[in-house]
């Protein structure tokens, strides 16, 4: 356990009606989540703490933990739990230099059955989200991060020795023919739905669980954007080869079922999707290299896939015009 | 052949106009009421050939003009023709859930 893990782990044991004391349940050990610079994720019993990167905007993260909590989101988002005593206003605790905010503890996704994963679910969860205008909330929304995310894991490549030189420029060149806004050079193309801004499976969990209905979790990008970035990445998969094509009909579908805006109702997806899953392809490459390269092994079939996406980008140099914004 | 034609029940994803659903020797497909392309559904494309190569050990060919396929599902141009299907299962299971 890292000290950060370590120190999410005490707090958890010292919140009120966790530790020996609690009388409900076995309190159990603290298990570590998650692990990374972005993010430390700490569980014990029926509770979450979760330390941000260290980089966040404070402000930034302290707006996107109150839209969390803002009813406009209940059902759509995981609540957080309120800021523990003694805590500063806000629901954040500085430890270590790192934000930490407390969640309740929902059932994820199971990695080892992807085939049962909640496609359908995740798609209606996602067309609600997208439902709500930014200017709803009765205080401003940072711009979503998906461009930030994509413009780090490029550099995230560069910075990685041993990336084998054709893949980095394969990948180099597809994120040079991306329009500014989508490398995070430009504001935003459009920002009139609320996104979650860095969708995977990973990122929903049923709560109560078990089998309490699924939510939207880890708000650390959401904000105001282009709606089709949270579908980009199964897009991208799709496009990739990687994901099979009836799962992808049943999620765009679910989607369009549902009312999502992010796309046109029928017809061709793609001229709102190209963009967005051309950037999720090219940070999934970028991150996949850099990982490769720190292994000090080759790409693996599912990452070179992503590899010789990007090399396909660069042939098909006739990017579809962009969409006419939405009307507000 | 017979063909039968019943309602339309999607748009062409290439001119926009209605696709009518036939019945063509048990394989169900959309023809554009437009343009006249065809989409076909997953495993429609090898149903036809199957026929197709059924009808012509029982008659000389003729030549048809090849009906033009649409993809099951829409695509972009820098996409892979194809699914990559188990290949990678491992390393793709694990990309469906991380950043």
């Amino acid at each position: 356990m890292t000290s950060i893990a370590g120190e999410l782990a005490v707090l958890l044991e010292h919140l009120p009606g966790s530790g020996p004391t609690r009388s409900s349940a076995a309190p159990g050990t603290p298990v570590v989540l998650a692990d990374r610079p972005d993010g430390t994720v700490v569980g014990l019993g029926d509770r979450v703490a979760k330390a941000h990167e260290a980089a966040s905007d404070p402000y930034a993260l302290d707006t996107r933990l109150r839209a969390a909590a803002h009813p406009l989101f209940a059902g759509i988002l995981l609540a957080p739990l309120d800021a523990p005593p003694r805590a500063p206003a806000g629901s954040r605790v500085p430890l270590t230099g790192r934000p930490v905010s407390l969640w309740p503890r929902g059932e994820p996704v199971s990695p080892d059955d992807p085939d049962a994963a909640p496609w359908e679910a995740t798609a209606r969860l996602l067309a609600r989200l997208h439902a709500v205008r930014p200017g709803k909330l009765p205080f401003p929304l940072p711009p979503m991060r998906g461009p930030h995310k994509a413009a780090r894991a490029v550099d995230r490549m560069r910075a990685a020795p041993g990336v084998r030189p054709s893949a980095r420029s394969a990948v180099e060149r597809a994120w040079s023919g991306l329009p500014h806004w989508a490398r995070d050079e430009a504001p935003p193309r459009c920002r009139d739905a609320v996104c979650h801004g860095d969708m995977h499976l990973g990122q929903l969990v049923r709560h109560p669980a078990p089998g309490g209905p699924w939510l939207l979790i880890d708000v650390d990008d959401l904000g105001a954007g282009d709606p089709a970035w949270d579908l980009a990445r199964p897009a991208a998969w799709f496009a990739t080869g990687l994901l099979d094509p009836h799962v992808w009909a049943r999620f765009l579908g679910a989607y369009r079922a549902a009312g999502g805006r992010a796309v046109a109702a029928e017809g061709d997806p793609w001229p709102q999707l190209d963009v967005p899953a051309r950037a999720l392809t090219v940070q999934s490459a970028a991150v996949a290299l850099a990982k490769a390269a720190a292994e000090a092994r080759e790409p693996d079939d599912a990452e070179q896939a992503l590899i010789e996406a990007c090399s396909r980008m660069s042939a098909d140099v006739n990017l579809p015009p962009e969409p006419a914004h939405r009307a507000p | 052949m017979t063909v039968e034609e019943m309602e339309p029940t999607m748009q062409c994803p290439k001119c926009r106009a209605p696709m009518h659903t036939y019945n063509r020797n048990g394989v169900q497909i959309e023809q554009c009421s437009g343009c006249r392309g065809i989409f076909l559904d997953y495993g429609e494309l090898e149903s036809l050939t199957r026929l197709e190569s059924q009808w012509s050990q029982q008659a000389p060919p003729v030549a048809p003009a090849p009906p033009q396929a649409y993809p099951p599902q829409a695509a972009p141009a820098w996409g892979h023709h194809g699914h990559h299907g188990h290949h990678g299962h491992r390393s793709f299971g694990r990309m469906l859930f991380s950043s």
